[in-house]
């Protein structure tokens, strides 16, 4: 039965291969879904927990988890975990340099919880310096808070003009 | 346990309906950004209906399926209330307009996301943990709903002549339909209590918004809907039909 840790570290090290299929330059522990890995009977049960509610990218997760340790002879139950809920805060520093190489802004650190001190805001939100990916720039403006993923943002940069998606804090 | 898997049916039926509607706007929007964001708008409320569904076919524990329940069952059966069932526009028969109209659809996002981040933030501590654990979840993509609309809310009311009055006319027909969110049922009872404090917060949400949008708060009298009692508009089995015809067409079907 595996039941040591250097067994479990094994698994952590076999899953590193696992990618975001929205961002493949994450793996699915950088982003923060990839939560507790526990041994089970004769396997191992695998914690996920979802970034967005109807992200179509968590059932993809799931399956890549199980193939992965399927070709590895092991078996995986893979289970969702809703609470803690995810937060863009667990995306861990190296994947935040990785998303900037790769031309998304990493998210700013959320320091407010939702639903809580925002609750009555509807001024015009405090200008985040969100960083252009690919000249450097803080010159940038949010050209539609919804982008290509649920969790993205379209920005633009107004120094070299170039648009670029923004990680949205959550 | 009856009581409760009806106010979570409520809940994921509100969620399913308004995702439903919203996403008609998908490949309509008035600019790219906006079409955007309401599909993602829509991609959120949907998700949540999902787990919503999956924790009541849970509860009920017999056999209940969250397809089945989103696909197979008809309008008598759905508790969402009536006002996220209504199509975009304002206008109703003879001068009916077949045309979206985005006020409606900015307003009523504005009047129930608010509505929502409140219901939320007080589900987040449920004796129900799943409960709780979606509501948690949740309440992130509410804010975000909530930013979107009231922002521009205050864009239409403090825009163009036009867009005001759109805005105007859209709050006017919408609020009376809010009255169903303050009417109690046994379902909300159980889960929400007593419903005074989340109407006098709501109201407070609400009318920061729209006195910054420089708009009129209307009155929300007139006759009070029910569709969170399965008295729904003539609106709600079109779009029903709309969304189910494929799953009963061809059931299991899947590729």
């Amino acid at each position: 039965m595996p039941s040591t840790e250097d067994e479990a570290y094994a698994v952590w090290q076999m899953l590193e291969s696992v990618c975001d299929p929205e961002i493949p330059v994450l793996s699915l522990r950088e982003i923060g879904v990839l939560r507790a890995i526990y041994p089970v009977g004769q396997g191992w049960q695998i914690v996920i927990t979802p970034t967005y509610n109807g992200c179509p990218a968590m059932a993809q997760m799931q399956d890549d988890v199980q193939i992965c340790l399927q070709q590895a002879g092991l078996q995986a139950q893979v289970i969702t975990r809703l609470s803690p809920a995810w937060s863009s805060s667990w995306i861990t520093d190296e994947a935040r340099d990785k998303l900037l190489a790769y031309g998304i802004a990493p998210p700013h650190h959320q320091t407010n919880v939702a639903g809580q001190d925002r609750i009555r805001l509807v001024q015009k939100k405090a200008v985040l310096h969100v960083v252009c990916p690919q000249c450097g720039a803080d010159d940038t403006t949010e050209t539609s808070h919804f982008g290509s993923t649920a969790c993205k943002a379209m920005y633009k940069c107004l120094a070299c003009l170039e648009p670029f998606d923004y990680f949205k804090p959550y | 346990m009856n009581l409760l898997s009806d106010y979570v049916l409520h809940l994921a039926d509100n969620a399913l309906i308004l995702g439903q509607r919203n996403a008609e706007w998908c490949g309509h929007g008035p600019i790219l950004e906006e079409d955007l964001a309401l599909a993602n708008n829509s991609l959120d409320l949907i998700g949540q209906a999902r787990l919503l569904y999956q924790h009541v076919a849970q509860l009920r524990n017999d056999g209940s399926h969250e397809d089945a329940l989103a696909y197979f069952r008809d309008q008598q059966d759905f508790l969402n209330f009536t006002m996220l069932e209504l199509p975009h526009n304002t206008a109703l028969a003879p001068s009916a307009k077949t045309e979206r109209d985005y006020a409606v659809t900015i307003v009523r996002n504005f009047l129930f996301s608010a509505y929502m981040l409140l219901v939320w933030r007080k589900l987040q501590h449920h004796a129900d943990t799943q409960l709780a654990a979606i509501a948690s979840k949740s309440i992130k993509e509410v804010d975000y709903h909530f930013q979107h609309a009231s922002d521009w809310l205050v864009r239409f009311g403090d825009g163009t002549d036009e867009s005001h009055l759109k805005s105007q006319m859209a709050l006017h027909f919408l609020m009376p339909y809010t009255q169903e969110f303050w009417n109690s049922w046994p379902g909300s009872e159980l889960v929400l209590g007593d419903l005074h404090h989340l109407h006098a917060d709501w109201t407070a949400m609400v009318t920061d918004a729209v006195s910054q949008a420089g708009l009129q708060f209307p009155s929300a009298e007139g006759y009070v809907t029910q569709g969170h009692l399965g008295v729904h508009s003539e609106h709600m089995s079109y779009l029903l039909a709309d969304m189910q015809s494929l799953a009963r067409q061809f059931p299991g079907a899947a590729w």
